[in-house]
C-alpha cells in the first residue's frame, strides 16, 4: 500500500467506527428509552404487557398494602384513573400516601403494574418534575401546594 | 461581616471585568504595562472572592438567619461541621464555591506563570476573567446568597438531611476543583486562538493543568459515587443519572485531552485537535453546570428551580461555547498543523484512545440530552437510563480497555505490535487463566463475568508489565533493574498507576455486578439470615436521639464460624423533624475488599422489619481504583518535565527520557 492508501484506510476505519457507534446509539435509544405515562394516559396509549415504562402519579390514599415479606401493593393515581402497582423491595424514604412517585417496570398479563424501581422525591419541597407537570396539565395540582 | 462579603463579591465582579479587558488590550497593543495588570488583579480577585466566601461560611457557622440563604438551608441544632459544609449545600453557596475555585485557578496562573510568554499569559488571564465576570454577574443577578431577611427568623429550615453527611465536605469541592480546573485548559486554548499560534511550550503548559483538573475530577466522581452508595441506601454505585453524567462527560473528554496532550508535547502532532478537545472539555463542564444548576433535571443536586437562572446559564453557555468554537472555526486554519505519523505507534495508540473516548463521551451526551430534546419537541416524556448506557457505553469501552496495555509499550513514530505482544505474553496468560478459573470454578459465573475478570487482570498486569519492561526485568541483574526502576521518569509511573487504577475499578465493578448477591426479607429480632456464606443475626430495633434527628437503629451481628458474634453492623432510619424527612443510614461492614451492606425498610405491624442485605464482592476496589488513578496523576505531576513553574529547565533530561523505549 502506498502512503496515501494507508492514510485513507485509517480514515475510512475511523469513519466506519463512528458510523457503527452512531447506529448503535440510535438503536439503543429506540429500544431502551422508557416512556413516562400517568394512569389516565394509559386509556389512550397502547402499552403492551412486558413493555418497559415509567408510571407516575400520586400514591392513592388508603391503598398501601403490605403483603408477606417485602412485597408492597399500592395504587398510583392522577385522580382520574388509578393503576394497581406491586413492588418488592424497600420503598424510598419519602414514599407516602398522597405524595408523588414514579415507578418503573412492566405490566403483567393481569393488568397489575410490576415495578422494579420506585422513586419518590429527593427533597421534601419538590414533586417529581414529570408528575408535577402531568398533574398541572390535568388541572389537579397547583404550584402553591408544593411550597 | 455579611455586608463585607457582599461588597467583596461586587468588587470581585468589577475586578474580573478589569482582568478581562485590560490585559486583552495590552496583548493587542503589545503594551507591557497593560498586560502586567492581569496578574495582580487575578490574585486580588481571588482574595476578594475568598473573603466573600468566608463571610458566607461564617454566617452559616454562626447560624445567622437574617440571611435568607442561611435560613433556608441551615438549622441551629445542626452539628458545626454540617453548618459549615451547608455553605455549599445549596444553589447560591455552591455557585459561590464555583467562582471561588475559578478565581483560585486564575490566581495560580498569575502566581506560577512568570515564565509564560507575556502575551499568552495576558490572554489566558483575560479569558479566565471573562468566565469569572459571567458567573459573578449570574450570582449577583439571580443567585445572591447575601440577601437579608427583615425581621430575621428565629430558626432555620434545616439543610436537606441527605446532605448532612461528611460527603458534602469532600465531594463538591473536589468535583469543582476538577471541572472548573478545566477552565485553565479552555483559557489557554482560546488564548492560543486569539494569538493565532501554538508552540511546543503551549502543550507543556497545558498538560500539568489538565492533570491537576483530571486528578481532582477523578477524586470528586469517586467520592460522589461512594457517597451515593452509602447514603441513599440502594446499594448502587452508579445510576447513570443525568447529574452523574454531567460530571462524567468532562472526565471522559478530559481523559482524552490528557492523552492527546502527550502526543502534542512529545511529537508536536495533533495540535489543533488537542486545542479543540480542551475547549470541548470545559464546554462539557459548563453544560454540566447548566444541567445541574438550571433545574431542568430533578435530582438531589437541583436545589431549586428558577427559570431565570436556567436561561441565564444557558446564555453563558451559548456565549462561551459558541464564541470559542466560532473563534476556533475562524482561526484554526491559521495554526500550523502538526506532523504526520505511522498509525502503528504510540501516537497511533493515543489517537485510538481519543477516538474511543470522544465517541463514548458523545454517546453519554446523547443519552443525557435526548430526553430533554424529546420533551422540548413533543409531548412525550421519556427517560434514558442504565439499559441504554449498558448497550452503548459498555461495548465502546471494552475494546478500548483491551488495547490499553499496548499503548505505553509501543514506541513513538513506528511501533512493533508483535514485539509488544510478546512482552505482554505473561499478562495475557494470567488474564486467560483468570478467565478460565472464574468460568469453571466460581458458581453462577456467566461468560461475560469471566471475561470481565480476565479484562481486569489484563489491565492490572499490563500496567505492571509496562514498569517491568522499562526496568529491564529479565534482561539485567537485579541491582541494575532496581536502579533503572527508581530512575524511571515519574510520568512513566504515573501512566502505570493510572492504568492500574483503571484495572482495579473494572475488577470492582465486575465483582459487584456479576458476583454480588441480594436478599430482601422481613425479620424479627433474634432471627438470622445467611448471605453468601455470611451469617447475620438481627438483634433488634433501638430508638436513639441525635442532635437534630431521632432514629430507629437496627442492630445486627455478624456471626462467625464458631457461632459467636464477630462484629456488629448497625443500620438506621433517621427522622429529621424540621423537614419532616426520613433518611436511611445504611450499615456497612468491610470484609477485606468486599462489603456487607444492610439497609432497613418499614416496620411491620407484628414488629418485624423489612431488611435488605447485599453482599458486594470487591466493591471497595471501585473507589480504591479511583484513588490509585489520582495517585498516578500526582506522580505525573511530580515529573520534573511537567512541574508547574519549571517547564523549560532540565532540557537535557527530556531528551534522554524521550530516547528510552
Amino acid at each position: 500500500m502506498t502512503r496515501k492508501q494507508k492514510r485513507l484506510s485509517v480514515i475510512v476505519g475511523g469513519l466506519a467506527f463512528l458510523a457503527a457507534a452512531t447506529g448503535l446509539t440510535f438503536y439503543a435509544l429506540g429500544q431502551k428509552a422508557s416512556y413516562f405515562y400517568m394512569p389516565a394516559d394509559l386509556t389512550t396509549a397502547s402499552v403492551q404487557p412486558g413493555q418497559r415504562i415509567r408510571l407516575g402519579g400520586l400514591v392513592e390514599k388508603g391503598t398501601i398494602q403490605r403483603g408477606q415479606g417485602a412485597t408492597v401493593a399500592f395504587s398510583v393515581t392522577d385522580t382520574h384513573k388509578s393503576v394497581k402497582v406491586t413492588y418488592t423491595g424497600i420503598l424510598p424514604d419519602l414514599f407516602r400516601e398522597e405524595q408523588g412517585v414514579i415507578t418503573e417496570g412492566t405490566f403483567g398479563p393481569d393488568g397489575v403494574f410490576v415495578a422494579d424501581s420506585v422513586l419518590a422525591k429527593h427533597d421534601e419541597r419538590y414533586m417529581p418534575k414529570e408528575v408535577a407537570a402531568g398533574l398541572k396539565a390535568k388541572g389537579v395540582w397547583q404550584e402553591s401546594k408544593s411550597e | 461581616m455579611v455586608e463585607t462579603g457582599h461588597f467583596a463579591l461586587v468588587l470581585a465582579f468589577a475586578l474580573s471585568l478589569v482582568q478581562t479587558i485590560v490585559p486583552l488590550f495590552g496583548a493587542r497593543l503589545s503594551n507591557q504595562r497593560l498586560m502586567a495588570v492581569g496578574g495582580p488583579v487575578a490574585v486580588t480577585g481571588f482574595a476578594l472572592t475568598a473573603l466573600s466566601f468566608a463571610a458566607l461560611a461564617s454566617a452559616y457557622a454562626s447560624s445567622d438567619f437574617s440571611l435568607a440563604n442561611v435560613w433556608e438551608n441551615s438549622h441551629s441544632l445542626q452539628p458545626l461541621i454540617y453548618k459549615i459544609t451547608g455553605t455549599w449545600g445549596n444553589h447560591e453557596g455552591s455557585m459561590l464555591l464555583w467562582v471561588l475555585i475559578l478565581t483560585f485557578f486564575g490566581a495560580l496562573v498569575a502566581a506560577f506563570g512568570s515564565n509564560l510568554p507575556a502575551t499568552l499569559r495576558a490572554n489566558v488571564l483575560a479569558v479566565q476573567g471573562a468566565i469569572g465576570a459571567a458567573f459573578f454577574l449570574f450570582i449577583l443577578a439571580t443567585s445572591n446568597p447575601f440577601i437579608r431577611l427583615n425581621p430575621a427568623p428565629i430558626e432555620g429550615r434545616d439543610l436537606n438531611p441527605i446532605l448532612q453527611d461528611l460527603g458534602l465536605a469532600i465531594h463538591p469541592p473536589l468535583l469543582y476543583l476538577g471541572y472548573v480546573g478545566f477552565s485553565i485548559c479552555f483559557s489557554f486554548s482560546v488564548a492560543a486562538l486569539i494569538e493565532g499560534r501554538i508552540d511546543a511550550s503551549w502543550a507543556r503548559w497545558v498538560r500539568p493543568w489538565t492533570l491537576v483538573a483530571w486528578m481532582f475530577l477523578t477524586g470528586g466522581i469517586a467520592m460522589g459515587s461512594y457517597w451515593a452508595y452509602y447514603e441513599l441506601g440502594w446499594g448502587g454505585f452508579w445510576f447513570w443519572d443525568p447529574v452523574e453524567n454531567a460530571s462524567f462527560m468532562p472526565w471522559l473528554a478530559g481523559t482524552a485531552l490528557l492523552h492527546s496532550a502527550i502526543v502534542m508535547e512529545k511529537r508536536s502532532a495533533l495540535k489543533i485537535w488537542t486545542l479543540l478537545l480542551a475547549i470541548l472539555t470545559f464546554s462539557l463542564s459548563l453544560l454540566g453546570t447548566f444541567l445541574v444548576r438550571s433545574g431542568v433535571l430533578t435530582s438531589v443536586h437541583a436545589f431549586a428551580t428558577d427559570p431565570t437562572r436556567g436561561v441565564f446559564i444557558l446564555c453563558i453557555l451559548t456565549l462561551f461555547i459558541g464564541g470559542s468554537l466560532a473563534l476556533f472555526a475562524l482561526r484554526a486554519s491559521r495554526l500550523t498543523a502538526g506532523g504526520l505519523f505511522h498509525p502503528v505507534s504510540r501516537e497511533g495508540a493515543l489517537v485510538l484512545n481519543n477516538l474511543f473516548l470522544t465517541t463514548a463521551t458523545a454517546t453519554v451526551l446523547v443519552g443525557t440530552l435526548y430526553p430533554l430534546a424529546v420533551e422540548a419537541f413533543s409531548a412525550d416524556k421519556i427517560s434514558v437510563g442504565a439499559p441504554f448506557f449498558n448497550l452503548t457505553f459498555a461495548p465502546l469501552m471494552a475494546p478500548l480497555l483491551v488495547v490499553v496495555p499496548f499503548g505505553p509499550l509501543l514506541a513513538w513514530k513506528r511501533g512493533d505490535v508483535l514485539g509488544v505482544a510478546q512482552r505482554l505474553m505473561v499478562a495475557f496468560g494470567a488474564a486467560l487463566l483468570a478467565t478460565l478459573v472464574t468460568a469453571l470454578f466460581i458458581d453462577g459465573a456467566s461468560v461475560l463475568a469471566a471475561l470481565g475478570v480476565g479484562l481486569a487482570v489484563w489491565l492490572i498486569l499490563g500496567a505492571l508489565t509496562d514498569l517491568a519492561v522499562k526496568a529491564g526485568v529479565g534482561n539485567v541483574a537485579v541491582p541494575v533493574m532496581v536502579r533503572r526502576l527508581v530512575g524511571l521518569p515519574r510520568s512513566v509511573f504515573g501512566t502505570a498507576f493510572a492504568h492500574l487504577g483503571l484495572g482495579l475499578t473494572v475488577l470492582g465493578i465486575v465483582g459487584t455486578l456479576c458476583f454480588g448477591t441480594e436478599k430482601i426479607l422481613s425479620m424479627h429480632a433474634g432471627e438470622t439470615v445467611e448471605i453468601s456464606g455470611h451469617t447475620v443475626r438481627f438483634v433488634g430495633l433501638y430508638p436513639a436521639q441525635g442532635p437534630n434527628y431521632s432514629e430507629d437503629r437496627g442492630r445486627f451481628e455478624l456471626i462467625g464460624v464458631s457461632g459467636s458474634p464477630v462484629g456488629e453492623i448497625s443500620s438506621a432510619k433517621r427522622f429529621y423533624p424540621v423537614r419532616q424527612m426520613t433518611t436511611t443510614e445504611s450499615g456497612i461492614r468491610t470484609i477485606f475488599l468486599s462489603q456487607l451492606y444492610i439497609s432497613l425498610g418499614d416496620e411491620g405491624k407484628d414488629g418485624s422489619v423489612v431488611v435488605r442485605l447485599w453482599w458486594k464482592p470487591l466493591v471497595t476496589l471501585i473507589w480504591g481504583g479511583g484513588l490509585v488513578m489520582m495517585a498516578g496523576a500526582a506522580m505525573s505531576l511530580m515529573d520534573r518535565r511537567l512541574r508547574v513553574g519549571a517547564p523549560s529547565r532540565r532540557r537535557k533530561q527530556t531528551v534522554a527520557d524521550a530516547s528510552q523505549p
